[in-house]
């Protein structure tokens, strides 16, 4: 039956637009190639017509050996299924592509992203300027001709290493600044950016006097990047009117270490362990991802015994991230430290799950591609069924008594930072801010992944889109973790946990791939383009914190400025992810 | 709004305050600074006080923890020392950080490398204690350690870590990892077993071969 829908949306949209959509033929590729001059008009049949509303990951690549740049768009309905891949090609020395700003608002930051990182200009972009880098950075990073300081090779493994290996450390080769590569005629004393912060706050204070009787101004505050409730080095413009929040702009990138390009240099298992550092409260969910997304072009599967395996370690991630955000959060509140201590009890006895499974609390580097790098030893198993069932239902239930009924939890959480859930959907929010609006988007309901399909959990949902309801649906979040956990437990099978020999070096087949799971942030995905070397051709990370907070500056405005703090804290960012 | 909310939560952390205190009483003295304190703390079970007494306590780490690789050497009957390493290269080619550099010895006659590293250095600096290395190693020769206090004063002088420092006798990996070290005795073992019947069996063919062999060249005398 599917395959009928898809045949005749793809009738419709080569009917509706001839000669400009086609669908991409390349072998190990699919979707359509749009022309960037009926891009617009391509993406709002998508979602007007088809129902493609959710637009989710906007990707920059750059096909040097073709002379192309090209946008790759994944939309979905947020009902549910599969993507719809639409991708641009514009030429590599004038790329330039019509902004999807306005018809997907949620492209906002990944555009810009893809502007930072790439040089894609996008047209129409309200707000078209580097969102990771600094403004005086030289070049684009992620194009494959821009060569980082300390350049060794293209790619890993570098020869120096072996035979003829010779120790030193990069910063001895470093005599100060020698290595720092600056354009013609640059210098650094003299240089003053082009969009100063000066700028920014002008951009930003709409000087206009509000009230008529009351001889206000508006001020500019800095929130941060050194702030303790910004969760890390992030910070926030915000506009004030006296106490009220007017505009609100987030700046990012203090964390900022290319992980997209280190990740290009990688071999393909090499990035396994990188992406524990991504979003690094929830690690074994960012492994999953990218397992996901390789396994799709290996086309390898991995045993019944590591399917389990995944989903239980998953599953802890998410249970031990969600009772970390919520304490966390009612630290933002100004609750001190008590609840985010009970919190750190229970994540601590999942972490040392992790360490005796994985071998390290955080960065745990445990998937491999065709299954998970070794088996749960007997003692950790009975570990993890005491927690999933005697002491985390109790601990949950404990906590709930603790806040959920709190008034003060109540008064600063009910009807601040309310987001519709038409403006969930626009602003590509993903996880526990989508659902909190009232949008049931699960990816483990909605495009099952691993043996997800097999579990009977309910898609937790919450109607008034306000820090309240964030707070509630993780809460319920963790319920229904415990609850697949505990299925996991009594269904998972003996048997080996690994497809094939442990391997080193990866035959990649070209083509592209998209793995996407359900992290406890949201939405994580993977996206990479393999063109049949030791190493991705382009590695992407479709980032749920840092999407999410494309939302920040809506669900703030009008509100006072306390409540910034703990609006923020509702979003759940990792600064590790939202930098990369 | 009336409050009750807050002082149900209160009682909350009350009894936990409470549960602190009866658990000191009902424990005693076998809380704190015994191995089976601290082995209570970290169960499921543990109610009240949850921390551990660093440096005076420590935790058990698991015996799949993971820090700092190091290098396996095994030990001879009179005390000399065999590494294991074969300077293959593959835990260089594996590294995330690239910060593994091994210099593969050479016949100094001949010129030709031989299996054997002439030196080894890894900048614990740049391991990202991925333990992809260890997991490499066909020859079990590079582990990952457990000793996580690494604190120097000059990470110039002290960081990079050369052959000498990297080197620990096998019965030092099997005290921290037994169960794998035990595993893989076993496999070595089943591997030489193998190998040894297939020789026998090898020889026994031979010698059959031999046998049945001398025959027809009789024949072919005869004819």
């Amino acid at each position: 039956m599917s395959e009928q829908v898809v045949a005749t949306e793809q009738d419709l949209l080569l009917s509706r637009f001839p000669e400009v959509v086609k669908p991409d033929e390349r072998k190990g590729y699919d979707g359509y190639i749009v022309d960037s001059k009926a891009l617009l008009d391509f993406a709002k049949t998508l979602r007007d017509d088809l129902g493609y509303d959710y637009l989710s990951s906007v990707t920059g690549v750059d096909y040097l050996p073709e002379g192309k740049m090209e946008v790759v768009y994944h939309a979905y309905k947020t009902t549910g299924g599969a993507p719809l891949v639409f991708k641009v090609q514009v030429p590599r020395e004038k790329p330039v592509v019509p902004s999807l700003v306005s018809i997907y608002p949620g492209a906002d930051f990944q555009e810009r992203e893809a502007w930072d990182l790439l040089g894609i200009k996008f047209e129409g972009h309200p707000n078209l300027k580097r969102i990771l880098m600094w403004e005086g950075f030289h070049g684009h990073p992620l194009r494959k001709d821009w060569h980082e300081p300390y350049y060794e090779e293209e790619h890993k493994p570098y020869k120096s290493r072996w035979p003829e290996g010779k120790a030193f450390r990069a910063e001895d080769r470093n005599p100060f600044g020698k290595n720092v590569d600056y354009p013609a005629g640059f210098d650094p004393a003299k240089w003053t950016p082009d969009i100063s912060d000066a700028l920014i706050y002008e951009g930003l204070g709409r000087i206009e006097k509000p009230h008529d009787d009351l001889p206000t101004e508006q001020i500019i505050v800095n929130l941060g990047p050194q702030h303790p409730s910004t969760h890390g080095v992030f910070r926030m413009v915000v506009t004030l009117d006296g106490e009220t929040i007017v505009d609100l702009e987030p700046v990012m990138g203090y964390l900022h270490r290319n992980h997209e390009k280190i990740g290009e240099r990688n071999t393909w298992l090499m990035n396994m362990p990188f992406t524990d550092r991504l979003d690094y409260l929830s690690p074994m969910s960012n492994n999953f991802g990218y397992a996901l997304a390789v396994e799709k072009l290996l086309g390898v599967k991995p045993p019944e015994r590591a399917e389990y395996i995944r989903v239980i370690m998953a599953e802890l991630t998410r249970i031990q991230n969600h009772i970390f955000a919520i304490g966390m959060f009612l630290n933002d509140m100004g609750a001190f430290f008590t609840p985010s201590l009970y919190a750190i009890e229970e994540r601590e006895l999942i972490l040392d799950v992790f360490e005796a499974v994985a071998g390290s609390r955080m960065m745990v580097n445990y998937f491999r591609f065709g299954g998970v790098a070794r088996d749960i030893p007997e003692d950790v198993m009975q570990k993890i069924h005491d927690l999933a069932f005697e002491r985390l239902p109790r601990r949950i239930d404990e906590l709930d008594r603790y806040l959920t009924n709190s008034e003060i939890v109540r008064a600063r959480g009910e009807g601040v930072g309310v987001l519709t859930a038409e403006q969930a959907i626009a602003y590509s929010t993903a996880g526990p801010v989508l659902r909190a609006s009232g949008v049931p988007y699960d990816v483990r309901r909605a495009e099952p992944y691993g043996i997800y399909d097999r579990f009977d959990f309910d898609v937790a949902v919450r109607y008034h889109g306000d820090v309240y309801d964030r707070y509630l649906i993780r809460m319920d979040e963790v319920r229904q973790s415990i609850r697949i956990i505990q299925q996991a437990l009594k269904q998972i099978p003996e048997g080996p946990i690994m497809t094939g020999k442990p391997q080193y070096q990866h035959r990649v087949p070209p083509g592209e791939s998209y793995g996407r799971v359900e992290g406890p942030k949201g939405e994580l995905g993977f996206y990479v383009v393999s063109n049949g070397k030791g190493n991705p051709w382009r590695y992407h990370v479709r980032a749920p914190s840092f999407i999410n907070l494309t939302a920040l500056a809506e669900m703030a405005k009008g509100h006072k400025v306390a409540d910034i703090v703990v609006i923020l804290g509702s979003i759940d960012i990792v600064l590790g992810e939202v930098d990369r | 709004m009336d409050g009750t909310g807050i002082l149900k939560g209160l009682a909350v952390t009350f009894k936990r305050m409470l549960d602190t205190y009866i658990d000191d009483f009902k424990r005693g003295k076998k809380r704190y600074y015994t191995e089976e304190g601290i082995r209570y703390r970290q169960s499921a079970e543990v109610k009240g006080i949850f921390t551990v007494q660093y440096p005076e306590e420590k935790l058990p780490v698991p015996e799949e923890f993971r820090f700092v690789p190091f290098l396996v050497y095994d030990e001879g009957p009179n005390g000399e020392r065999k590494d294991r390493c074969t300077a293959c290269g593959i835990c260089t080619k594996v590294c995330p950080a690239q910060c593994i550099w091994i210099k593969r010895a050479t016949n100094p006659k001949t010129g030709r490398p031989v299996p054997r590293s002439e030196e080894f250095y890894i900048d614990i600096d740049m391991c990202m204690n991925c333990g992809l290395c260890a997991e490499y190693c066909p020859f079990d020769s590079i582990k990952m350690d457990h000793d996580y206090e690494l604190a120097t004063y000059d990470r110039h002088k002290d960081n990079i870590l050369n052959k000498e420092r990297l080197l620990k006798p096998a019965s030092y990996y099997a005290q921290i990892r037994p169960l794998n070290y035990a595993r893989e005795e076993e496999a070595k073992r089943q591997a030489e077993e193998a190998k040894r019947k297939a020789a026998e069996a090898r020889a026994k063919r031979m010698a059959a071969r031999k046998k049945t062999a001398t025959p027809p060249k009789k024949k072919d005398n005869e004819s």
